[in-house]
C-alpha cells in the first residue's frame, strides 16, 4: 500500500515537471528541429537568443514591466495590508475581497475589460497601461503575503511606539516596517514573478514594442521554429524558480 | 502647582455589547480619582473591573465616552496618545525585537528630536538607574523576562514623563523575581520622586507596593485609601473581601449602640461587629473577620468545633466549623498556649472593634 502511495505520489510529480523537463534539454541541442533524441548539445541557442534583436527588447521588456509593476503593487499593497490589519475596519471582509478579485476574476475577462477601458485612453500599445494593469493583477500577491506577515507582528508594540511619543507614521516605518520587511520583500518577488509569468493580458494590451518574454515565444512560435524559443523558455524556467526560492527563503520561519 | 498632577472628572466609557468579549476590557462608569504628584497609586481590582479600561484611556489608547482626565491641569482625554508624554510599561514588555537594547531606550528621545550626544547621555543614565549599565548593545531577545522588564521601565521613565504606568508589569515573572522587582520600583519611584500608576489584580504586591490603591469592581471606584487603611477599615463588603483574607458570616443585626452593632448570625449566637454602613435593628448584614483575628483563648463566645489545623511556618492555620454549618478560618502564631486538635471544641471570639457589618447585599454587587 505504501509502495502504490509512493509510486502515485511520483508519478504525479512527473506529470506536473515532465513539460519543464522536456523542454529545458531541447534548449542545449545542436539541431534545429523540435524533436528527440538529440544530435548532439550546443550552447548556439543561446548563443542566438543574446544575440537577436527579436528577444533581447522583449526579456528587457519583462524585466522593467516586472520591476515597475512590483514596485506599484508593493506600494499599494503594503498600506492596505496594514489598514485591513487594524482592528474595527468597517467592511473588512468586503474590501478584501475586491483586492483579491483580479485573483478569481478569469485573465481574458480582465483583459478585455482593460482593452476596452484602456483603448480611448490611450492607455493601451503603452508601457504605462502595461504596468498599471500589472500592478493591479500583482496587488493581491503582496496584501496576502505582507497580511501573513502581519499575523505574526505584536499590535501592542505599535503601542509602545505611541507611549514614546512616536507618532503613527515614524511608529510604521520605526517599527512595524522592519518587522513585516521579510514578506513585504516576498510580495514583491511574488509579484514581479506574476508579472514575468503574465500572457494573457499583454498579448491585448502590448503593442510591439512592448512585448515581454512570454508575447514574445507566442509570436516566436508562429513566426518561424526556431529553437531559441526553447533557450527563452529555459530562461524562464530559471528566473521563476530563483524567484519563488526567494520568497520560500524570505518567508523561512524564524527563531 | 496647586492640584493633583492627575485628575480623572466623571470618566465614562462603554463598549457595544457586540464588541464585548472576554478579551475586551470592562466599562467604566464616572469614575472620579486624583493622584498626587510623587505617588504610587494601585489601581486594584479583578478582571472587568475596569482597571485596564482606566489606564487606556488615560494612556490614550481608548477614547472616554464622557468627562475629562486632567494632567496638569490640561484635559487630555482626547489627546492621540503619541502626543500625551505619558511612560506606560506593559505587561509583555513590548520592547521592540529589531533594536538593541540602547535603541529601544533611546527611542522616545529620538521621536522627540533630542540630538544624538546627549541621547547617549541620557540612556546610559537610564540603563544605570535599572541597574543594567553595559547591557546597551544586547538585543531584547538575549535578556531574561527580569531584564527586559528593567529596559522597559528605562523606557518609559528616560524622557521624564510626569507619570509611568504600569500595565501588570510583573504578570510573567516568577515570584522570587516579583518581590525583587517590586523592591525595585519601589525604590526607583522612591529615589526619583516619580509618580506612578500601577495597575494589578494581586492585592498581594497592591499592598506592598502603593501609598495608596485605588479598588475599582465592576467599573465602579469601591474605595482610595493607603493600603493600611484599606485592609483595617474597608469600605464595603467587596473590598473587605478582596483585599486581604477575611471570615464572612450571614447574621441579621439584633442591635445597635454607637458604632457597635449587636448582631445574631444565622446558624446561632451573638456576636459584636463595627458598623461600617448604617444598619438598623433587624437588618441583614454581613459580618468580616480577619483570620489574623479571631481568637480561641476565650472563656465566652461562639462554640466552634475544629476540622482542620495546618501548620504553615510561622502560623497555624485553623479551620473551624460553626453550629449553623458555617465556616471561619483562623490564623494563629505558632507559639501559642497548646492547641487543640483535630475534633475538640473551642470557644471562638473576637473584639468588637476587629469585625465589621457590612450591608448583607453588598456582598451580591
Amino acid at each position: 500500500m505504501r509502495g502504490a502511495l509512493w509510486a502515485f505520489g511520483l508519478l504525479v510529480l512527473l506529470f506536473l515537471l515532465l513539460p519543464i523537463l522536456v523542454v529545458i534539454p531541447l534548449s542545449f541541442s545542436s539541431g534545429s528541429f523540435l524533436s528527440y533524441p538529440l544530435p548532439g548539445l550546443s550552447l548556439r541557442w543561446y548563443e542566438a537568443f543574446f544575440a537577436s534583436d527579436f528577444w533581447l527588447p522583449a526579456l528587457r521588456n519583462s524585466l522593467v514591466v516586472g520591476t515597475v509593476s512590483a514596485a506599484l503593487a508593493t506600494l499599494f499593497g503594503v498600506p492596505a495590508a496594514f489598514g485591513l490589519w487594524q482592528r474595527n475596519v468597517p467592511g473588512r471582509r468586503l474590501i478584501l475581497a475586491v483586492i483579491l478579485a483580479p485573483l478569481a476574476v478569469p485573465a481574458i475577462v480582465v483583459a478585455v475589460a482593460l482593452l476596452l477601458a484602456f483603448g480611448p485612453r490611450g492607455l493601451a500599445n503603452s508601457f504605462t497601461g502595461l504596468i498599471l494593469a500589472h500592478a493591479m493583477l500583482c496587488v493581491p500577491f503582496v496584501v496576502i503575503t505582507v497580511l501573513a506577515s502581519l499575523a505574526r507582528f505584536d499590535p501592542v508594540l505599535l503601542r509602545a511606539a505611541a507611549s514614546c511619543g512616536a507618532d503613527p507614521w515614524t511608529g510604521f516605518f520605526r517599527i512595524c516596517l522592519p518587522r513585516i520587511m521579510p514578506g513585504v520583500a516576498a510580495g514583491a518577488v511574488f509579484a514581479f514573478a506574476t508579472s514575468l509569468d503574465e500572457t494573457v493580458v499583454v498579448l491585448f494590451l502590448a503593442g510591439p514594442a512592448q512585448r515581454t518574454l512570454p508575447r514574445q515565444m507566442f509570436a516566436g512560435l508562429n513566426d518561424e521554429i526556431s529553437l531559441a524559443i526553447m533557450a527563452a523558455a529555459t530562461l524562464m524556467v530559471l528566473l521563476s524558480t530563483l524567484l519563488l526560492g526567494a520568497v520560500a527563503w524570505l518567508r523561512r520561519p524564524r527563531r | 502647582m496647586d492640584g493633583p498632577l492627575l485628575r480623572f472628572e466623571r470618566v465614562s466609557k462603554s463598549y457595544p455589547a457586540a464588541a464585548r468579549g472576554a478579551a475586551h476590557p470592562a466599562a467604566l462608569a464616572a469614575l472620579d480619582l486624583d493622584v498626587a504628584r510623587g505617588e504610587l497609586l494601585t489601581l486594584l481590582g479583578p478582571s472587568g473591573s475596569g482597571k485596564t479600561t482606566t489606564l487606556m484611556l488615560l494612556a490614550g489608547f481608548e477614547t472616554p465616552d464622557s468627562g475629562r482626565i486632567l494632567l496638569e491641569g490640561r484635559d487630555i482625554a482626547r489627546l492621540p496618545a503619541h502626543k500625551r508624554g505619558i511612560g506606560v510599561v506593559f505587561q509583555s514588555y513590548a520592547l521592540f525585537p529589531h533594536m538593541t537594547v540602547a535603541e529601544n531606550v533611546a527611542f522616545p528621545l529620538e521621536a522627540r528630536g533630542v540630538p544624538k550626544p546627549e541621547r547617549a547621555a541620557r540612556v546610559a543614565r537610564a540603563l544605570e538607574m535599572v541597574r543594567l549599565p553595559g547591557y546597551g548593545d544586547r538585543r531584547p531577545a538575549q535578556l531574561s523576562g527580569g531584564q527586559q522588564q528593567r529596559v522597559a521601565l528605562a523606557r518609559a521613565m528616560v524622557f521624564e514623563p510626569p507619570i509611568v504606568l504600569l500595565d501588570e508589569p510583573l504578570g510573567a515573572l516568577d515570584k522570587a523575581l516579583r518581590e525583587e522587582m517590586q523592591h525595585e520600583i519601589r525604590t526607583l519611584h522612591q529615589r526619583l520622586g516619580l509618580t506612578m500608576l500601577y495597575v494589578t489584580h494581586d492585592q498581594q504586591e497592591a499592598l506592598t507596593l502603593s501609598d495608596r490603591i485605588a479598588v475599582l469592581a465592576g467599573g465602579e471606584l469601591r474605595q482610595v485609601a493607603p493600603p493600611r487603611t484599606l485592609y483595617d477599615e474597608p469600605a464595603d463588603a467587596f473590598v473587605a473581601g478582596f483585599v486581604g483574607e477575611n471570615n464572612r458570616l450571614a447574621a441579621r443585626v439584633s442591635s445597635v449602640e454607637g458604632e457597635t452593632a449587636h448582631c445574631v448570625l444565622d446558624g446561632g449566637g451573638e456576636m459584636p461587629a463595627r458598623l461600617a454602613e448604617p444598619l438598623r435593628p433587624g437588618a441583614p448584614c454581613l459580618l468580616m473577620v480577619r483570620p489574623e483575628r479571631v481568637r480561641l483563648d476565650a472563656a465566652a463566645g461562639l462554640p466552634a468545633q475544629l476540622t482542620e489545623a495546618l501548620f504553615q511556618g510561622d502560623h497555624v492555620r485553623l479551620r473551624l466549623a460553626l453550629p449553623g454549618g458555617a465556616e471561619v478560618i483562623a490564623k494563629r502564631p505558632v507559639g501559642e498556649a497548646a492547641m487543640p486538635g483535630p475534633g475538640a471544641t473551642a470557644m471562638l471570639n473576637w473584639e468588637a472593634g476587629d469585625a465589621w457589618a457590612f450591608r448583607a447585599e453588598d456582598a451580591a454587587r
